[in-house]
């Protein structure tokens, strides 16, 4: 204290502020080069696998089903799998995460039930997805008699990204101003109404950028797919809704979630472990394309989010 | 106002999904198993389907040997891919539910011992040598070459093998240390066999063992190691000759495909049985496996006519056995 008050020296404090400056510099720098390292990474990936997968990418691949000729497999079955399951899986986990966390933050009163609930939830997000397989086996493929189907698969997931979208929910939610909260009651209008009409728009784009992580972490997973008995080999696609089938009969509207399927983190697995080398080409550029997915999920988000945010006016 | 219409659909069709979880599906047949049977059932699946104009329709799944037996035992596929015969444990399972089999040995897989192709001191082994490098006393102590035979150099030895829970491990442990599943484990072990494959062709001083197809598949970066067959002293390289004539020993064992003796009454699974034995041959070259001999194909759709029941291996695994041999065995459930 009393050196730093002895004297005013003019040279200490520009040297001072000299040596700040400095520090702030190398701390930008540093992170110039950490953000670096990481697009590097990715962008190498990204174009080793392209460079890799080049000589596969034609109308063919996305259109033929697996082979066990190189040159002739394609990843229809995976991507259209893929999709499926993505879909089941966001139209269940968007509206139970979104309600779990619209309650959990304003209905719950905050007692000692909705802080174990609230720990659970965060300790769920941690989970091993292996996990999540095993008791996907045991409830919706055995107990429920879903058996190995889209819908197993997609429910599987589900839960496992439902974690995230409360935590993101709820995040987003805390995230609004008191004073809309209040306005809307000030008015008259109930919890519903305020929730309906305010805190749900408003908290939109962040529940949408929760929704993505979790679909994009979802549609990497092949473990718990695997548990719940995705297939290797398919040769055909779910059932398309009011087509004929076979038998002469038509598809009903929900008959494709009942579909046996498998994914592209399956397909890729599998032409990464054949004997022939062939198949690497394959897998590098099933590979691509699974990337291409999740960032094209990622560019959805964030172009919602951008056009959801310009009608919020606070 | 729209996001809340949207949410409701999203719940009602969320609700709707479950109550078409009742749904009849499509006349499917359904196969799983082993990896290593994989690509050929794959291979005749394709085939199968395209000569059927898709009108049935066949999926493959991997859920290795153990994991095949458990849903064929429960009658949940109508085949199973193994890459050993059924154990007596899955044999108890499968008459608990009442599944009844007949058991179809499909190819052979040539367990392939390999080396470095830069390796020169390597021209053969012997299976008490491997047993030296491989026994569970090995362990921490046979470190270098000539720990195992003083004519090989002083040099590091770098083992690669397969991953505990494959059936390669299993039957390279029992046909060379004498023990099923009973191994050193200190080394570098994995189920992909691509790894192995990598890691071998990248060390001078490795060696390693995994399916031919694997080997076959990568004749550039590996080099087959021939072995010493103990019951006639010949040196023997893997190849489909020596395979199929029988002389690759102890390291060469029959592959199956068991089916459901319940599905074989559905036409589509009886054809595809049909199509299965009178196509192998030529799908098995194909995929890089080694055929049997064209007797074993009719001798499996003579017992699926006459339903031999069963294994011919009352639950046990067994090493050295010639496919005439089983062909001629009585089966048992």
């Amino acid at each position: 204290m009393s050196s730093e008050n002895a004297g005013f020296d003019p040279a200490r404090i520009r040297a001072l502020i000299a040596r700040g400056k400095l520090k702030d510099a190398l701390f930008s720098a540093l992170g110039i080069l950490c953000l670096g390292i990481g697009l590097l990474v990715i962008f190498a990936l990204v174009a080793d696998m392209a460079v890799k997968g080049a000589e596969r990418f034609n109308l063919g691949f996305f259109l033929n089903f697996a082979s066990r000729r190189a040159t002739q497999a394609g990843i229809l079955s995976a991507w259209v799998g893929s999709l499926l399951v993505m879909l089941v899986t966001a139209m269940t986990a968007v509206p139970l995460g979104v309600a779990a966390g619209l309650y959990l933050e304003e209905y719950a009163r905050r007692n000692w039930i909705t802080e174990v609930i609230e720990i659970n939830i965060t300790n769920l997000a941690a989970v091993p997805s292996i996990v999540y397989g095993l008791l996907a086996l045991g409830i919706f493929v055995y107990a429920f008699g879903f058996g190995q189907s889209i819908l197993s698969a997609g429910l599987t997931l589900a839960l496992l990204i439902l974690p995230i979208v409360i935590v993101a929910t709820r995040e987003a939610i805390r995230a609004i101003p008191a004073m809309i909260r209040e306005g809307s009651m000030a008015v008259g209008a109930t919890r519903w109404q305020t929730c309906r009409y305010h805190i749900v728009p408003y908290a939109m784009p962040g529940i949408l950028t929760g929704v993505i992580i979790g679909l994009a972490r979802a549609i990497g997973e092949t473990a718990p797919i695997i548990t719940i008995g995705a297939l290797t080999f398919i040769a055909f696609l779910p059932p398309v809704p009011f087509s004929e089938l076979a038998d002469g009969t038509r598809a009903g509207l929900f008959d494709w979630v009942m579909s046996p399927f498998t994914v592209m983190p399956i397909q890729i697995f599998n032409w990464t472990s054949r004997p022939d080398p062939a198949f690497e080409v394959n897998a590098a550029a099933a590979g691509f394309v699974l990337m291409v997915m999740v960032l094209t999920m990622n560019a959805i988000a964030i172009w919602l989010r951008y056009r959801l945010r310009k009608n919020i006016k606070w | 106002m729209l996001k809340q219409t949207r949410l409701t659909v999203a719940l009602g069709l969320a609700g709707l999904s479950m109550l078409a979880a009742g749904t009849a599906q499509a006349q499917v047949i359904k196969i799983d198993g082993s990896s290593t049977v994989y690509p050929i059932t794959e291979a005749v699946a394709e085939e199968f389907q395209k000569a059927k104009k898709n009108a049935i329709k066949v999926t493959v799944g991997i859920s290795g040997t153990g994991g095949g037996f458990k849903k064929f035992c429960r009658g949940e596929t109508d085949f199973s891919n193994a890459s050993r015969p059924i154990t007596a444990k899955e044999m108890e399972e499968c008459k608990a539910a009442g599944v009844e089999y007949i058991e179809m040995p499909v190819a052979f897989d040539a367990l392939t011992v390999v080396i470095n192709p830069k390796n020169a001191f390597l021209k053969q082994a012997t299976v008490e040598e491997l047993k030296k490098m491989w026994e569970p006393a090995a362990q921490g102590t046979v470190t270098k070459w000539n720990q195992v035979n003083p004519a090989w150099p002083d040099a590091p030895i770098k083992l690669f093998g397969a991953g505990a829970d494959s059936g390669t491990f299993e039957y390279f442990t029992e046909a060379v240390v004498g023990k099923a599943k009973s191994s050193r484990g200190d080394y570098t072990a994995s189920e992909d066999d691509n790894v192995l494959v990598q890691g071998v062709s990248r060390d001078v001083n490795a060696i390693g063992y995994f399916g031919y197809a694997y080997y076959a598949e990568n004749t550039a970066k590996l080099k087959a190691l021939p072995i010493v067959n103990p019951k006639t002293g010949k040196v023997v390289e893997p190849s489909a000759v020596n395979v199929e004539n029988g002389t690759y020993q102890p390291l060469s064992r029959p592959i199956f495909v068991y089916v459901k003796a319940a599905s074989l009454q559905k036409p589509e699974v009886k054809e595809f049985v049909d199509f299965y034995m009178k196509n192998a041959t030529a799908l098995i070259k194909e995929v890089k496996y080694v055929p049997l001999p064209a007797a074993a194909y009719t001798g499996n759709l003579d017992h699926v006519t006459k339903k031999k029941l069963g294994t011919v291996f009352g639950g046990k695994n067994e090493v050295g056995v010639t496919i005439e041999d089983l062909m001629k065995r009585e089966a048992q459930m």
